[in-house]
């Protein structure tokens, strides 16, 4: 266990004995094999490992978009394993944000209006819905692109738009899976640079998931995954941005 | 957060105009037909109506022949036609008040240099009581030209318009067949008739002239009786049943060799095979409502799967499966009333064409109208229930993956 950091109250994510088994028989897999693992408040973390290593699986487990076949899942304290679809989209759209290695942004929706979606489902007003929007749009640096379509947007400003919409909620983790997978190196970086700087200045804490080791370098923890297990839990350097 | 899945629903109809216009055409059609059938049934049904009053109340219609349209029983020796003393023994009656013998006559009608062919009847004075007309201008036949053959006549509003334009056609001469007369009467437009002819190309002679100046015999085709007040249409057929069948010397057991119909209930059944006609015209509309309706479930359907991953980035960022439900539940009810409105709008327009071009009155139904929203309505919670449901039960994760 990486047990170096200051704890400060309950881990924000707590993974028990989970396991998530697809399918049953002779074509079962088991892509998460009772693995534990603890993530703090405020923690920058990279996942790495080989192709189904159970790497995704893990992400939507945290994410709570899928549930664990067995084991305990603590979410800030609370038993969240059972909890049933409704509760954890409450969840999803209270404290959690995702960015997906394809963006998935909606097609023929402005960037304003993509940003704005997880406040509607908050039952913001709408005014204050759209001076949100504008202002996590500046964050990412998309200020004056707001009434531009995903088609009319490079892939790095698309990935930009859906970090503006996983951050826009305030939410207290933000759940990447290889966000930076459709991207050149440029802009991979420009995009590590954003999520760095939501967790240094914002305290938002940081899962992802990469295949590239100078990706890796920004977070500030190095999880290594492999059959399901998670093989090494490291801390290292963090890359200083540059 | 109703208004807001509203304004979500029209906004992702608005992404897919062309589409949401194509699903939506099954239902303006659908509704448009319904409406535009009721609309144009209830008026031609209000034209019968008005048809009917024109007729006037009680009034018997007697025509020589066995019963029944058509050849059958008893119509193989030529019926014996009534004369004018058949008419006369009925005017003693007691239940009777009028009578209007008739013969009638197909002529060309000329007058300067314009004519016509034109039905001419040969009446008497009885005939515009028991026929509900009004003269409009001049006089109706009196007695002395009832019996005495004179060339007078009177004309109706198409012929009026047709030979004299708006020239005052009393004092006129007119010329029929070969028979010259004065017209002394106009008489007051009635419009198109129950089966849709046009009542006012009409010219009256007295029944003498017509009958020894154009056809030549003293037989009388009908006689029409209006019964006196209080006098129900079944006593006085009764009573005029017996005084005809004793003056015919029709024997106990023998078949009536004429037959009486009472106008009033021709014109029940005519409105009752419109009413009928139309009930079976709206089926069909309304199964075209429901064809539109499966259109739509069609679309929506198609459109679940098109937008799974729209779907699953609503479930990421927290969209609750009743949320998901109600947008696309709201999307095809959308849908469905934009399409009603739009079919009723369409529907009365056309009802209002068509009662232009069948001369009837336009009578659009509140009801209807309220009927057909509620019943689209209906129809976008129906069909658009099972493909809402659908994608409310999608997984995050699948639906995230879809491609
Ligand atoms: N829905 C599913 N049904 C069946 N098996 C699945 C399903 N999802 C994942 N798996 C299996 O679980 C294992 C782990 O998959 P996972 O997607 O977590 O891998 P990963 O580490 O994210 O790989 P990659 O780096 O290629 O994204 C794989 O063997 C995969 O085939
Ligand atoms: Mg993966």
């Amino acid at each position: 266990m990486a047990g170096s950091l200051p704890k400060s109250g309950t881990p924000l994510i707590q993974l028990s004995a989970v396991s998530r088994v697809y399918g049953t028989g002779e074509t079962e897999v088991r892509a998460l094999d009772r693995t534990d693992l603890v993530i703090e408040k405020g923690e920058f973390v990279a996942i790495m490992g080989p192709s189904g290593s159970g790497k995704s699986t893990a992400m939507n487990i945290i994410g709570l978009l899928d549930r664990p076949t067995s084991g305990r899942y603590l979410f800030n304290g609370t038993e969240v394993q059972d909890l049933d679809r409704d509760r954890r989209a409450l969840l999803r759209r209270h404290f959690l944000g995702f960015v997906f290695q394809g963006f998935n942004l909606l097609p023929r929706t402005s960037a304003l209006e993509n940003v704005e979606l997880p406040l509607i489902y908050k039952g913001m007003p709408r005014q204050e819905r759209i001076e949100r929007a504008r202002q996590a749009l500046r964050k990412v640096g998309l200020d004056g692109r707001e009434d531009h379509d995903p088609s009319q947007l490079s892939g790095g400003q698309q990935q930009r738009v859906a970090i503006a919409r996983a951050l826009v909620g305030a939410p207290m983790v933000i759940l990447a899976d290889e966000p930076t997978g459709n991207l050149d190196s440029h802009r991979s970086h420009e995009i590590m640079r954003l999520l760095q700087e939501l967790n240094r200045e914002d305290g938002i804490t940081i899962v992802m998931v990469t295949h590239e080791d100078d990706i890796a370098a920004y977070a500030r923890r190095l999880i290594l995954f492999a059959d399901g297990r998670i093989r090494s839990d490291s801390l290292q350097p963090e890359r200083s941005p540059a | 957060m109703i208004w807001e899945t509203i304004r979500l629903a029209l906004l992702a109809l608005r992404r897919n105009k062309l589409r949401s216009a194509l699903t939506m055409l099954g239902i303006v059609i659908g509704v448009a037909a319904v409406i535009a059938m009721v609309t144009v049934g209830q008026g031609s049904s209000r034209s019968v109506a008005a048809s009917v009053e024109s007729l006037g109340t009680n009034v018997l219609s007697i025509r020589p022949g066995g019963r029944g349209f058509g050849p059958g029983p008893g119509s193989s020796q030529p019926a014996r036609p009534f004369t004018l003393r058949d008419a006369d023994a009925l005017a003693d009656l007691a239940v009777v008040q009028q009578v209007s013998p008739t013969v009638s006559s197909t002529q060309t009608v000329v007058a300067g240099s314009e004519n016509l062919s034109a039905s001419v009847t040969g009446a008497t004075s009885g005939y515009l009581d028991v026929n509900g007309w009004t003269i409009l201008r001049g006089r109706g036949f009196n007695s002395a030209e009832d019996r005495s053959g004179a060339s007078v006549c009177i004309i109706g509003m198409t012929i009026q318009q047709t030979l004299f334009g708006t020239s005052d056609p009393i004092g006129q001469s007119l010329r029929v067949g070969k028979v010259s007369c004065e017209v002394i009467g106009l008489l007051q437009a009635k419009g198109a008739g129950t089966f849709g002819q046009d009542q006012d190309e009409i010219v009256l002679m007295p029944i003498r002239t017509v009958q020894r100046r154009m056809l030549g015999s003293d037989n009388v085709s009908s006689i029409s009786v209006a019964l006196a007040p209080e006098v129900s249409s079944q006593r006085g057929a009764r009573e005029i049943e017996a005084l005809l069948r004793d003056r015919r010397r029709i024997s106990g057991n023998e078949a009536n060799d004429f037959n009486i119909s009472d106008r009033a209930q021709i014109a029940e059944v005519l409105s009752g095979i419109n009413s009928v006609l139309t009930g079976m015209l709206s089926s069909v509309a309304a199964v075209s409502l429901l064809v539109g309706g499966i259109g739509i479930m069609n679309i929506m359907l198609v459109s679940v799967t098109e937008r799974t991953r729209e779907i699953g980035i609503r479930l990421a960022v927290g969209a609750e499966a009743s949320q998901v439900l109600t947008q696309f539940l709201v999307e095809a009810v959308v849908l469905s009333l934009v399409g009603g409105i739009i079919g009723v709008i369409f529907g009365l327009a056309l009802a209002f064409g068509a009662s232009l071009f069948m001369a009837i009155p336009f009578a659009p139904q509140v009801y209807v109208v309220v009927l057909a929203f509620a019943f689209s309505a209906l129809i976008g919670v129906i069909f658009g229930f099972f493909p809402a449901r659908k994608a409310a039960r999608l997984d995050p994760i699948d639906a995230l993956r879809h491609e």
